[in-house]
């Protein structure tokens, strides 16, 4: 018996409404609804080894704001986020930093690394 | 009195798209007045990725994304004010704004384009009752203090409404160690995107409530607790169905509202279906030489729309001013035809079409009343069938987009209607 499971993709915004067919033993048989390999991948991924993409900010000195927004070079699996979090949170940077600046590099020993998502200027040299 | 050509007002993500799309075509006296610190509007806050699939076929955070387009405008060395408020505009395009610099000052634009972004409805808006303590915040305000300011502003909390900010919030605010006890929709169906259920509710295991509403707020400083109850089919409480839930915290995220204000003091005329300005084929409002994009026109759900739309409202404006001089004909011998939301249709952008300077191809925009499963959209022009598709899936929350070419349109004298049947 196959079994169909619908699931929306969460790859990008389109959120394409995904079935994804598995036969008795949970493989993957076919993925239809995509409208791209990616969303391909993400259904065989999410019922395998579900990841997500983490992004939050970092304390900062010396700019606009009192924070930066990171982001992560690549998504990590789902039962880690709060476990990087943790680290995110002890990260602290002072202005000038650049759009993709490593601020830590393989979060948890994951193969990640936390990006600056954007430029900030200094306020003061 | 200054003199420039294109004044932008608001300097997002529309506004910035409008700026490039104005210079591409050639023009070189564009002032962008933008009342933050900084360009990008409220990408700035938006720090989570998805942003840039179609524009940049790469997934950006949101200020990523507004770097971007930054970039452009400053490689294009297009002039930008910031902490600049625009206060008044009028008609005849005289844009009167207040800065630190300058104090007060006016600009004569020979076009002017609105891309002021779009407002979060409050709690005055939907009239919730109970006591007006301390803690209620819309969505986006509370993003702003958490992602740029770096304060959370509470940690048990609740959420009404299911559109996206608030999708966003839910996930955000847990990563950063609040508690989120549920969100409640009125509706019977989220308003978020589908991935933002999945990945902001779903995998934090954060209840949705579909057609539940608050019907008490308590606490009298600071709010401490909140009751929701399911509504029947016309939105009224279900008397028994109550639970009450401990919070600090409640978080609106129910709907945004074009900001119009300047719009309506031009004389703009409004669409009261999209509370945005009635706009024709090159998103020309109803005031010659003033031009609509953006959230400020119709709430989008994706930025990289918002920018395709700002760019061509750019061009136009620039084209606007190219043919000022040179064209003859008035608006009265203009042969135009009316977009009409038919069955099903919520709103359809743009509402006119001239068929004298109709281009190639037209890209109508809309959004439905409600979800439907395997539909059939069909285009009628002067109520014969011109064009039909078949759909799998439509809902409120997911903007639909079909394009018609000029040859299709052609045939059309009076009205276009878009409407949504059943099969």
């Amino acid at each position: 018996m196959n079994i169909v499971k619908e699931m929306p993709c969460i790859v990008c915004p389109m959120s394409c409404h995904l079935s994804v067919t598995l036969d008795e033993n949970g493989k993957v048989l076919e993925v239809t609804g995509n409208s791209c390999k990616r969303g391909d991948e993400y259904a065989r991924a999410e019922l395998s080894n579900p990841t997500r993409m983490v992004t939050s900010t970092v304390k900062l000195t010396n700019g606009l704001y009192s924070r930066l927004p990171v982001i992560l070079s690549k998504v990590i699996p789902k039962d880690r986020m709060f476990d990087v979090m943790a680290e995110i949170n002890k990260i602290e940077v002072m202005a000038p930093v650049f759009l993709n600046q490593v601020l830590l590099s393989d979060v948890c020993g994951l193969g990640a690394d936390v990006l600056a998502s954007r430029t900030m200027p200094a306020l003061k040299e | 009195m200054r003199e420039v050509d294109i004044v932008i007002i608001g300097g997002g993500s529309a506004g910035m798209a409008a700026a490039i799309g104005a210079y591409k075509q050639g023009c070189r006296q564009i002032l962008i007045i933008e009342r933050d610190k900084e360009l990008g509007g409220i990408l700035l806050q938006c720090i989570h990725n998805g942003f840039g699939l179609h524009m940049f076929s790469e997934e950006l955070s949101g200020p990523a994304y507004a770097e971007r387009y930054l970039n452009m405008i400053k490689d294009a060395k297009i002039e930008y004010l910031t902490q600049s408020m625009v206060i008044h505009l009028n008609r005849d395009k005289i844009v009167e704004y207040v800065n630190p610099v300058e104090g007060y000052a006016k600009v004569q634009a020979k076009a002017v384009i609105l891309a002021m972004g779009c407002r979060e409805r409050t709690r005055g808006a939907i009239a919730l009752p109970g006591y007006r303590p301390a803690g209620i915040w819309t969505a986006g305000t509370a993003q702003r203090y958490l992602n740029m300011e770096g304060y959370l502003v509470g940690r048990k909390i609740f959420i009404l409404g299911s559109g996206d900010i608030g999708l966003i919030m839910a996930r955000r605010m847990t990563l950063e160690g609040a508690v989120v006890l549920g969100v409640a929709e009125l509706m019977p169906y989220s308003n978020g995107l589908p991935r933002n259920r999945k990945q902001c509710l779903e995998d934090f295991n954060i209840p949705l409530f579909l057609s539940h509403t608050i019907v008490d707020i308590r606490g009298k400083k600071r709010i401490e607790s909140l009751v929701i109850a399911q509504v029947d089919q016309e939105m009224k409480p279900i008397p028994g169905t109550e639970k009450e839930f401990f919070v600090d915290t409640l978080l609106l995220s129910v709907g945004l509202i074009p900001e119009n204000t300047l719009g309506m003091e031009a004389d703009i005329p409004i669409n009261p279906k999209t509370r945005g300005a009635i706009i024709n084929e090159s998103y020309e409002t109803g005031v010659p030489g003033i031009f609509a994009c953006g959230n400020a026109l119709h709430v989008h759900d994706l930025v990289d729309f918002v920018s395709a739309e700002g760019e061509k409202a750019g061009i136009s404006a620039a084209r606007y001013i190219e043919n000022r001089d040179t064209q003859t004909k008035t608006e009265d011998t203009d042969h135009q035809f009316s977009i009409l939301p038919g069955d099903g249709i919520q709103y359809v952008v743009p509402n006119v079409v001239s068929l004298d300077r109709m281009p190639d191809k037209i890209e109508f925009l809309f959004r439905v009343k409600q979800e439907y499963r395997d539909c059939i959209l069909k285009v009628y022009g002067d109520g014969k069938l011109i064009r039909q598709w078949k759909k799998k899936h439509v809902a409120p929350a997911e903007m639909e987009k079909i394009i018609l070419n000029q040859e299709e349109m052609k045939v059309v004298s009076d009205e276009l209607t878009i409407s949504l049947e059943t099969s």
